[in-house]
Order: structure tokens, then sequence, then C-alpha cells
């Protein structure tokens, strides 16, 4: 048994962590977050220069081919630095799409494209209110055309390609979704910019009128390969949000030993303390799930889907918990737009939605619980 | 990243089952296995007598003590033996519970601190569960606050005189000796004056009164002592140094780490499995659920973290103020969980009598539960832990630290 990151792993960690303090501060998380432009499109190219965006893509297709425990170190990253890039819609959702159901000439012509940063590609699910489920999806397909609305879509307005998930039967069951890939650059596609909690991650408003659209995987196989492309992108989210929870700490913590009042800095207050100490214990907690989630999706083993839940459910609680109380210890100041507490809150509870809701992943992880003790 | 084990370890574990399997008192199996925090007894048979005996077979076969050196009465084995050891004992393990001090605190100092021949000759017979062991070091007036503790040691020739009184002290009433913390100079700040020694429990002098506790149950005790001898060749570590031998005690215990907190989660899951409510099985229920979720995650975030700190002890690297996090969730969660089963039952399980088997192991839990979040440094010292050596935050201000012992006010109000 070895429970860590390999050597190697905690060297490219460290190379991440260093290029993306350099090339993304909080200055330039906000010009994105002040709505002066829709993403950080240089550091998107950084990102696919150091290699970064197709480390898990094989190489055969353009990527470093590394993988997936690469991919989670790079992750945390991400989180770490709050990056504003479409990375979790383009690397976790749309590239895992392609990668497990994609065919030959459908990797050849998105993956390099992706890894070279020349395509943003996203996952369009959600049509409104709600918890993914096959029921909720009215969006249909049929002779090769897709109508109808998909909202809120992660990364929506900057995206050139989307998996779209669409119904193509009437049976109610599992079986009517099927998945298709859009061109959203081709015509039958109007995008809208929807105001959203985190604006360093854009959503937008998806509408199909007659669209061309090609079947991604095989028909009535769409909700199967959408639930796991869920599952590894919740254990991808995991270690951003990780990284975003360690790095609230970090600042709640540091403020904490600079602030005076009383005579005395704030972190020899035990109220203060004890609060950081919780803020410790949580991320530690979805560190630990996190890593049991990024061994089960770097072996395909079948615990996956357990694990996946149990680290989304730790992770999304730890990254509320840190990046709350990170504000309340910074009283007056963490309120305010100036400092960078509130990118973390918005983010912390943006990504609590993202892929479904905690309701929703408490349900999967206790019905894959189940299953499992049956067994 | 992995969890396979290597040709070696594989080895090992195919050697411990198949020697479990042969020897393994298992006719209490299905017992121990239903037995929980604040339960672990058997319906006919005296659970001290069992478990010195399978103490006694896993030493004679070099299975006890397994991190421990041969020549003290271990094997010599890595961490992660120790934990393909505890995985393959299962419940068979629940029965070491009463040697957790002397293995996890006692015998780590004994070996850091006591003459050689005093290992050789003390430390076989605890690791086989032969001699029991205690922790002399809390007191009224030092629990969370060891350092604040009375209890006096005068030098007298060859000898140290005993005169003061200790709390709280586990298994007192079966242990052949303890080590007991001491001071031995009230004229210098709390820290400087102390000293530690092991001792004889029988040696006159000693009286061992049980508490009882608020579960009902006594396995705590005050202990006694009127002018007790103790030889200066019992003395662990320099006299006045009794404060850093007690830190190395202190981190051992962090040590006993991988055997895995009880957090109460499985029995839980495997009752509301099983349960029905009202409107049908609990474990359909959304508000049941989510509660397990959220524990769910917790108890394995934690088999997770000890899975780490495993990792990172099998590099080398030394038990660390982190591994706090483990009581400090467990603790209040098992607390949390087993009011949470008899909730779920409501009035009916006040009694027990509907369930008496499920219901009344959970009031065992719920009884228990005060304890575990006290014993061995409360929430709030564990917290304190955390923030100041894992944050790196400021530590309590202390009105007393350099004033000398004598002159600390001793009441409140
Ligand atoms: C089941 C059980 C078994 C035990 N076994 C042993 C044993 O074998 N040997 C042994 O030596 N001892 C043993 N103990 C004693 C145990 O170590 C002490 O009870 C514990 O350290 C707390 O000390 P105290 O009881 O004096 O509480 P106090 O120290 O009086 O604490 C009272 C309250 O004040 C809080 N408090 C105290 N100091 C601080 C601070 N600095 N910051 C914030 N809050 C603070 C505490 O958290 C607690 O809530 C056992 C206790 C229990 C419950």
């Amino acid at each position: 048994m070895n429970f860590d990151f390999s050597d190697d792993q905690k060297q490219l960690r460290d190379q991440a962590r260093k290029f993306l303090t350099e090339k993304c501060s909080p200055k330039a998380v906000r010009v994105v977050l002040d709505g002066k432009a829709p993403y950080d499109s240089e550091l998107w190219k950084g990102l696919a220069d150091m290699g970064f965006l197709g480390v898990a893509i094989p190489e055969e297709f353009g990527g470093a081919g590394a993988g997936h425990l690469e991919l989670c170190v790079i992750a945390e990253e991400m989180g770490r630095a709050n990056a504003p890039v479409p990375f979790s819609s383009t690397v976790y959702l749309a590239a895992e799409a392609l990668l497990i159901a994609g065919s030959d000439a459908q990797k050849k012509k998105w993956l390099p494209a992706i890894a070279s940063g020349e395509a943003i590609g996203t996952l369009a699910l959600f049509e409104g209110k709600g918890n993914p489920s096959p029921k909720s999806i009215k969006v249909a397909a049929s002779n090769g055309v897709l109508n109808g609305v998909k909202k809120p879509v992660a990364d929506g307005a900057i995206a050139d390609f989307a998996v779209v998930a669409a119904r193509t039967g009437t049976s109610g069951r599992d079986s009517d979704i099927s998945l298709f890939l859009v061109d959203l650059r081709g015509g039958g596609v109007e995008v809208k910019n929807l105001t959203n909690l985190d604006p360093t991650r854009g959503q937008a408003e998806i509408t199909f009128k007659d669209c061309k659209a090609e079947p991604l995987g095989a028909p009535g196989e769409g909700w199967s390969i959408l639930t796991q492309v869920l599952d590894r992108a919740a254990v991808l989210c995991a270690f951003e949000q990780v990284g975003g929870a360690d790095r609230a700490l970090e600042m709640g913590r540091d403020y904490a030993l600079d602030r005076i009042a009383f005579g005395r800095q704030i972190g020899s207050f035990q109220a203060v303390k004890h609060m950081l100490a919780d803020m410790y214990v949580s991320a530690t907690l979805a560190r630990s799930n996190s890593y049991y989630g990024a061994w089960a999706l770097s072996t395909d083993a079948a615990e996956l889907p357990e694990a996946a839940a149990a680290a989304r459910i730790s992770a999304t609680q730890a990254f509320q918990h840190c990046a709350k109380n990170n504000i309340q210890v910074h009283g007056g100041m963490g309120f305010t737009w100036e400092f960078d507490c509130h990118m973390y809150y918005r983010r912390a509870n943006a990504m609590a939605l993202g892929l479904g809701s905690l309701t929703y992943w408490e349900d999967q992880l206790i019905d894959r619980m189940r299953k499992k003790n049956a067994a | 990243m992995n969890f396979d084990d290597t040709p070696q370890e594989a080895e090992f574990r195919s050697q411990a089952r198949a020697w479990i399997a042969a020897n393994a008192p298992t006719q209490y199996e299905e017992e121990l296995r239903k037995s929980s925090l604040g339960r672990t007894q058997l319906k006919n048979a005296d659970i001290l007598e069992v478990a010195k005996a399978w103490q006694k077979k896993k030493a004679d076969a070099g299975w006890a003590c397994l991190h421990w050196p041969k020549e003290y009465g271990g094997r010599g084995s890595s961490p992660i033996e120790r934990v393909i050891w505890q995985q393959e004992e299962g419940p068979f393990g629940k029965l070491s519970h009463m040697f957790i001090i002397g293995h996890g605190m006692c015998g780590p100092t004994m070996m850091a601190f006591a003459r050689e021949e005093h290992k050789r000759k003390y430390l076989p017979p605890l690791a086989s569960g032969e001699k029991v062991w205690c922790q002399l070091f809390s007191e009224p007036a030092g629990g969370s606050d060891v350092a604040g503790l009375r209890t006096r040691a005068e030098k007298d020739g060859d000898e140290w005189v005993i005169n003061g009184q200790k709390i709280w002290t586990s298994g007192a009433h079966y242990s052949d000796y303890g080590i007991l913390l001491t001071r031995t100079d009230p004229t210098v700040p709390k820290h400087k004056g102390l000293t530690m020694f092991f001792l004889d429990m029988k040696s006159p002098g000693v009286e061992v009164r049980p508490i009882k506790q608020a579960s009902g149950a006594s396995d705590f005790n005050e202990v006694y002592f009127t002018n007790v001898r103790i030889p200066d060749h019992q003395r662990l570590g320099e006299v006045n140094d009794g404060w850093n031998v007690s830190l190395t005690t202190l981190m051992n215990e962090r040590m006993s780490i991988g055997a895995g907190v009880a957090t109460g989660f499985p029995e839980l899951f495997d009752y509301c499995s099983g349960l029905m409510l009202e409107d049908g099985p609990a474990i359909e229920n959304a508000a049941v659920r989510s509660k397990l979720a959220n524990w769910a995650v917790k108890a394995s975030g934690l088999k997770y973290t000890s899975m780490r700190a495993i990792s990172a002890l099998s590099k080398g690297e030394r038990p660390g103020p982190e591994n706090s996090i483990g009581k400090l969730v467990a603790g209040s969660m098992i607390q949390d969980v087993a009011a949470y089963a008899l909730d779920l039952q409501g009035a009916g399980v006040i009694s027990g009598s509907e369930d008496a088997e499920v219901a009344g192991r959970f009031q065992a839990m719920l009884l228990r539960a005060p304890g575990t979040r006290v014993e061995g440094g409360t929430d709030e010292i564990m917290r304190n832990i955390i923030a100041e050596r894992v944050l790196g935050l400021p530590g309590d201000i202390r009105v007393d630290k350099d004033v000398p012992f004598n002159k600390i006010p001793t009441k409140g109000r």
C-alpha cells in the first residue's frame, strides 16, 4: 500500500503551483470577475503550452498521456488559484465524455484541439432547476437535429463545442437519453450569457433550433455514459474544491496572524483558533476522500461510483465551510469586494451546484453503498 | 497511489490469516463482531480472561505488539504490517482494548527512557498481556493542564517517597504496573518541576478506588499514594524533566493510529438498512439518507486520513500533531450517531425493551461517548493542538507560565 502521490506527481504539483502563482494572480482573476473578459485567454494558452490541458489525454490524441492522477494534481492547483478559465467544463466534462464514448474520428477531431487550447468544450445537461435525471431532459433529437433549450451551461458562451444530452425515446427509461456532439460555431445555435454566482466561470443559455448534431456513443447509452462522466468529473472537481478550501484556510490563517485586536493577534483567541482548526479538519477529510477517489479513477476501480460520490460530498462541504469561515475570520474586510475572500466564497457555492446538488450526491452515495452491501 | 500488497506484504497477510484462523477464540467471534463502543462484554465468559489468553497466545507465536523490537516481546514489523494484522485480526482485535494504554503509551515510554535491564524484564510480559499497565497522569487539579498536577515525590536516599492523588486512571484496578508523573520541585514554573517514574501497583501505600461512571460502569479509578516508596532506578528520564518524558508518551498515543477510531457509522448503516419506519424502510427515507451520507463521508475521510498517515510513517516520517483529528472527529460523531439511532425509533427505545439487542447497543454507545470526547485530551485541547502545532497560530496566553508552581492560584471565582 502507498496512499500518496508519487515524487514525480508532487513535482508536477509544484510546477503547476509556481506557474499559476505567476500567471493567475488574484488581480488577473479580477479582470474576468469585473466582466472585462469572458475568461483569461492568455492563461488558457499558457496552460496548453505547459501541457496541463492534455495531461490525461493519450499521446495519440495530442495529449501528454500522463494520466488521471496527474490531472487530479493539476485540478487542485486550479482550485487554489481560482483560475478563471473553462478548465472543468472542457477537461473534466467534454474531454472525459469523448474519452469514454467518442469514436476514433471524434477523438481525433476534438481531443488534440483541447490539448492545444484551440477548442473549448462543455457539457450541456441541465434544463433549468433540478438535479441530473433522465426525466429532466426535454431537448429532443430526431433525424440528426436538436431542438430545445439548455441552461445553465457552464462556459457555454465561450465554448466551441458541446456534448449535449437529448431525448431520443419516450419509454420513461434511462435508455431514452442519448448524447450528441454539437459544433457551437455552426448554425441553429443561439447563446445567451446568464448572470451567475461566480462570474469567473460563465454560465449560458443555449437554444438549439434544428441544430445539426452527431451522435456520441451508441443511441440509448447516453445516461450511462453521463453517469460515468459525472463520476469522473466529481473526483476532479473534488480536487479543485480541496485546493480552494486549502487556499481559503491559508488566507484565514495568515489574516489571523496579521490582524491585531484587543492588543493581541486575533489568531490567539480560541474562538478564532478553533474555527480555523475545524476548517483544517474538513479540508483534511475532503482531501483524504479525494485521494481515494483519485485512486479509483486512475485504476478504473469498481469502487469509483461510491468513491466519487464521497469525494464530491466531502469536498463540497469543505470548500463551502472554509470559504465562509475565511470571510468570518476576516471580519468586515472579508465582506468587501476589495478582499479576495468572496471570490472563493462564490466559487465554492457555484461549484456546489455545478454537477448536481449535495442532496443529489448524498442520494447517489447511499444507493451505491447499498448496492455494494447487497453484493 | 495504490492499495495492493507488495509480495512480502501478501506473504505476511496470508501467514497472519492462517494463524488467526487456526488460533483465534472463534466461539466469541459473533459476539465480538456485534460489540461496539461502550459494550464489549461476553455473556458467558470473563472478557479479561479471554483477552489475556488471546494476547498470550499471540505473544508466544510472535504476533503481539508487532512493531516493537523482538527483544522486548514484539516482532519488529513495519507500520504497514501492523495495519495488515489489524485488518486480519478483525473483531478479535477488540479484545486488546484493555491493553491499549500499556501497549500504546506505557511501553513506548519505557522503551525510550527505562534502563536496558528494565526493558528486558518488564516489556515482554507487558506485550504478552500477562502484566497490565496503567497511566497515572491526571489529577483533580491537572487534567487538560497536566502540568498542574500536585502529587509529590521527595528524595529519600536511593528512593523517592510519593504522596498525593491521581484520578480517572483507566484499568488501575486490574493493573500490575503504572507510569507515574509527579512533582519534584514546586518552587519552579510548573513544567520544569516534574519527574516520571514507573511503579509496582501492589506497592505498600497505593490504594485504588473505582469510580462509578456516567454510564454506570467502573472502568477508571482514583488512586491514592501514601508514603509509597519507589527506587530511584525506576525513574524515567532526568529529575525535573518529566514534562518532556510525558510528551513522548502523548506523542506515542497518536502513533496508535491505524486501528481505526470507532465512529459508530458501520453500526448505524447496518441498523438503518434493516429498520422499518412508519412510512417505509429507513434507508429509503430522504432525511435518513442525507444524515447517513454526511456521516459516511466523515467515516471514510477518517479512514483514508489514517491510511495517508500510515503511508507517511512507512516512509520514515514521524507521527505529527495532524493525527489529532481522528479522535476529535470520531468522538462527537459517535455521540451523535448513537443519539440518532435511538431517535429513529422514538419513545420505544427509552426502555430498550422492544428490541433490546439493538437499542441496548446504541444506548451503551451513547452513554460511553462523552468519555471519548474527554479521554486523551478534550475536543478543545485537540483543536488547540491543531491550531497551534499544525496551523502555527499563537499559543494560548498562559498567566502561570513563568510563575513558580507554589505561587499559582488554585481556585476559580
Ligand atoms: C474515560 C476516561 C478515561 C481516562 N483514562 C485516563 C487514564 O488512564 N490516565 C490518565 O492519566 N487520565 C485519564 N483520563 C483523564 C483525561 O485525560 C482527562 O479527563 C482529560 O485530559 C481532561 O481533564 P479534566 O477531566 O481535568 O478536565 P478539565 O481539564 O478540567 O476540563 C474541563 C473543561 O475545560 C476545558 N478546557 C480546559 N483547558 C482548556 C484550554 N486550555 N482551552 C480550552 N478549553 C479548556 C476542557 O476542554 C473541558 O471542556 C481519562 C478520562 C476519561 C473520561
